[in-house]
């Protein structure tokens, strides 16, 4: 019983809470895949920006979180939202949109988003500096919560965090929030028209401007809220950027790009696959050893690959999706 | 003067105009060169320049596949890792304690284990021809591959650890540095063939993505595999193929090795130049502007690209080989994304994709400022430091210099953006001759 008490802290909910955060990230990169049809590799700083928002905030503002009972950084990541939001609007402004207004490629923005993605590095690295961070300062700690469980003979209790709570609550409000607005609302509906064909979209009326604005909006929100949870989670890196955005695109292809849903999907099958490659076997094998012949003999680690390879898993994934199913899983528009 | 007239122009390139704007930028270089010889002295400006020269030959790969294919490639680093990794371990002396025990013979009886499994699973996929149903042979494959892969991976890390703990690293080979280089380009070219032959049929975004993650994959492997390579406790010194340091002084040697990359580098643009003006180069410019109609005058677009994608990466290899062998330490920390990659890239839009001379432009101009740009960024930052303090009473943080070099990344970012908006084709653009 202690195997699966293991098993479930190390795979259930740690899968579960990579997978929330891949799939934020995910659902932001194929809804700008979707509208503008380009792999928009500054995701991966916008939210880290965000991230960094939130901890700047929590720095000028400590102790607001003990009012709400909340800890201060979830009582900042709204502020942060809008401030990642804005910077991703600015940024569309600023160096994306006169691409498209030239025509070019999609090659060449995803190149121009490069360049996007190493100023933004750079001046949050500039300003953070290059080690990590707690979100939790001024006194404040991570809550554990240990669950123990009504067994005979279990010792060890499930251990789950307060911010990973947070974030599963976060993830269900995110998914059924984004649903609601898509299926729902006008500016949702015409979100997804622009993404079935936009000359067609554009020709019945419909402000593609605007659109290409709110799917920045949505896009940087939901960047600041995974950064966010990741930071919370782990500590503030200013330099996962390139180590994010793999399994993120992974995610979306996945789940078929400019398609939500399939993002939501991926983000947890690349999560999950993660932490199952990494997580150790022999643990689970170990009670049932003596059934084994005598020439078997368990090995101390029995992983698939160890935690320096885990950039591996998505790759993988990536390759054998590109591989067999182009589209994704869920039959994606871009191919 | 009409539109038409206008198109026409374009259209039909004047047969050979003085070419001015080349001569210009070069002399602009020659002087700048010449200027940082008198200020920092010819040890330190050979070095640069045979700095300059290895990355021109990576950014002559790269301009193979983004500017004559249209290509993007992310992860020049990963190709270049590789090609350091491949000179590293050809030219390293051989290690005795390694070499006699007995535990090369484990390694490769594991190695044949490795093989054995992967036959025995490829096996298992063409069961179907033997009438089982198709279901349960992806069941028996999956499950086999799963099982023989953790049997296979557990024996080798029990070689690898007690390699490690008795011999330190499987060692090199001893051979001159110029088969590492070779090698180094076969094996980045496979490399490209396994990832281009994945995505080129797709999005060019995937390729992108892909080569991105590959990158950081090779890096990973090379710093995590102690055994092969050392990983973080480095390599060093690699032994060059011409005259080292010790026996000729830092200036000559350098002279030399720098002699040998100009002829590494014009063996290569030569070649290049043939194949962009002959019948082959035509086709792989017709497939980057308008692949359908090349498809339609039956081209095989796909193994055109995937021909152009991996002939880069052989380029890059060798290019990194080159490179690992003249610092002379093979460090895989070292291999940086913003130095391997996004500087190459940087090199190839400004000085012109698909334009051989103003590739080695752009390689050599935008080395000599991320060089100058150091001590700079550093001057800068004390500046403001200086004000900061005497000004607002501001106490830096501790670590303001490893910050200071972070402002480059965001200067390399911004030039990205601006050469993509204001100068798409580069300092000198790619001059198509159209036989109007």
């Amino acid at each position: 019983m202690n195997e699966i008490v293991f098993f479930i802290n190390n795979v259930v909910i740690a899968g579960s809470v990579t997978g929330s955060i891949y799939a934020i990230g995910a659902i932001g990169v194929t809804l700008i895949f979707s509208i503008m049809r380009f792999a928009h590799f500054a995701h991966a700083d916008m939210m880290t920006f965000g991230a960094f928002m939130v901890l700047l905030l929590t720095a000028v503002f400590p102790g607001v979180g003990a009012v709400v009972g909340l800890p201060t950084p979830v009582v900042m990541l709204p502020a942060a939202m809008v401030l990642t939001a804005l910077l991703a609007v600015g940024i569309d402004k600023a160096f994306y949109k006169p691409l498209r207004a030239h025509g070019v490629k999609p090659i060449v923005m995803v190149i121009g988003s490069l360049g996007v993605t190493l100023m933004l590095q750079g001046l949050i690295r500039l300003f953070a500096g290059t080690s990590g961070q707690s979100l939790y300062m001024a006194g404040e700690r991570k809550e554990i919560f240990r669950l123990a469980l009504p067994f005979e003979g279990v010792r060890a209790p499930i251990v789950i965090t307060e911010p990973q709570i947070i974030l599963f609550v976060l993830t269900i409000a995110c998914v059924v929030g984004l649903h609601l607005f898509l299926s729902r609302s006008r500016l949702g509906k015409a979100m997804r028209a622009m993404s079935d064909n936009p000359d067609l979209a554009r020709a019945s009326g419909i402000n593609t401007n605007a659109i290409v604005a709110v799917t920045w909006v949505i896009a940087g929100g939901l960047a600041a809220i995974a950064g966010t949870l990741l930071a919370l989670d782990v500590t503030f890196k200013p330099d996962l950027s390139f180590f994010l955005l793999l399994p993120i695109f992974a995610a979306a292809i996945v789940g078929g790009v400019g398609h939500p849903y399939g993002a939501i999907a991926g983000g947890f099958v690349v999560g999950f696959a993660e932490t199952l490659a990494v997580f150790n076997w022999a643990v689970l094998l170990r009670p049932v050893a003596h059934y084994f012949p005598e020439w078997l003999e368990l090995p101390r680690t029995l992983a698939f690959v160890g935690t320096e390879y885990k950039i591996v898993v998505p790759f993988f994934i990536l390759v054998a999706i590109l591989v067999w199913r182009p589209t994704g899983i869920f039959k994606g528009k871009v191919i | 003067m009409s539109t038409q007239d206008k198109q026409r122009e374009d259209l039909v390139a004047t047969p050979s105009r003085f070419p001015l704007r080349e001569v210009v930028l070069f002399t602009a270089l020659l002087v700048a060169i010449l200027g940082i010889y008198a200020m920092m002295g010819a040890a330190y400006s050979t070095r640069m320049l045979v700095e300059a020269a290895c990355y021109a030959i990576l950014a002559l790969g790269l301009t193979i596949q983004w500017g004559y294919a249209g290509q993007f490639n992310a992860g020049v680093m990963g190709f270049v890792a590789l090609g350091g990794y491949c000179a590293m371990a050809f030219s390293v002396p051989v290690n005795g304690d390694f070499w006699a025990s007995e535990l090369p013979g484990e390694l490769a009886r594991v190695l044949l284990y490795g093989v054995a499994a992967a036959l025995v699973v490829f096996g298992a996929t063409r069961l179907d021809r033997l009438g089982v149903p198709k279901t349960l042979r992806t069941v028996i494959a999956v499950v086999l591959a799963v099982v023989l892969y953790l049997v296979v991976i557990s024996l080798l890390r029990e070689v690898t650890d007690e390699i490690q703990s008795r011999a330190g690293f499987v060692g090199g080979l001893g051979l001159p540095a110029w088969t590492g280089w070779i090698v180094g380009g076969a094996l980045a070219g496979a490399v490209g063939y396994f990832i281009g032959h994945i995505c080129l049929g797709l999005r060019s975004d995937y390729l992108a993505i892909a080569t991105l993650g590959i990158a950081e994959i090779i890096k990973a492997f090379l710093k995590n595999s102690d055994w092969l390579t050392r990983g973080t406790a480095t390599v060093s010194p690699l032994p060059w193929p011409t005259p080292g340091p010790a026996e000729l002084g830092f200036t000559l040697s350098r002279a030399i090795y720098l002699s040998v990359t100009a002829v590494i580098i014009a063996v290569i643009f030569f070649l290049l130049h043939r194949a962009y003006h002959a019948p082959w180069g035509r086709m792989i410019r017709a497939i980057r502007d308008n692949e359908i109609s090349a498809a339609a005058m039956g081209k095989d677009i796909n193994r055109r690209r995937l021909e152009i994608f991996v002939l880069g990466c052989i380029l890059m290899g060798i290019g990194g080989g080159v490179l690992t062998t003249f610092n002379s330490l093979f460090d895989p920390d070292g291999y940086l994304p913003l130095n391997h990659t996004f500087l190459v890239l940087v090199m190839v839009i400004l000085g012109g994709p698909g334009n051989n001379l103003g590739t080695l432009f752009g390689a050599v101009t935008v080395y000599l400022i991320w060089i100058m740009s150091e001590p700079l960024a550093l001057a800068l930052m004390s500046l403001a430091v200086h004000l900061g303090d005497l000004w607002f009473a501001w106490e830096p943080p501790r670590n303001i210099e490893s910050r200071a070099l972070q402002a480059r990344v965001f200067v390399i970012g911004l030039l990205i953006t601006l050469v993509l908006r204001f100068a798409p084709k580069g300092l000198l653009p790619e001059k198509v001759k159209h036989h109007g």
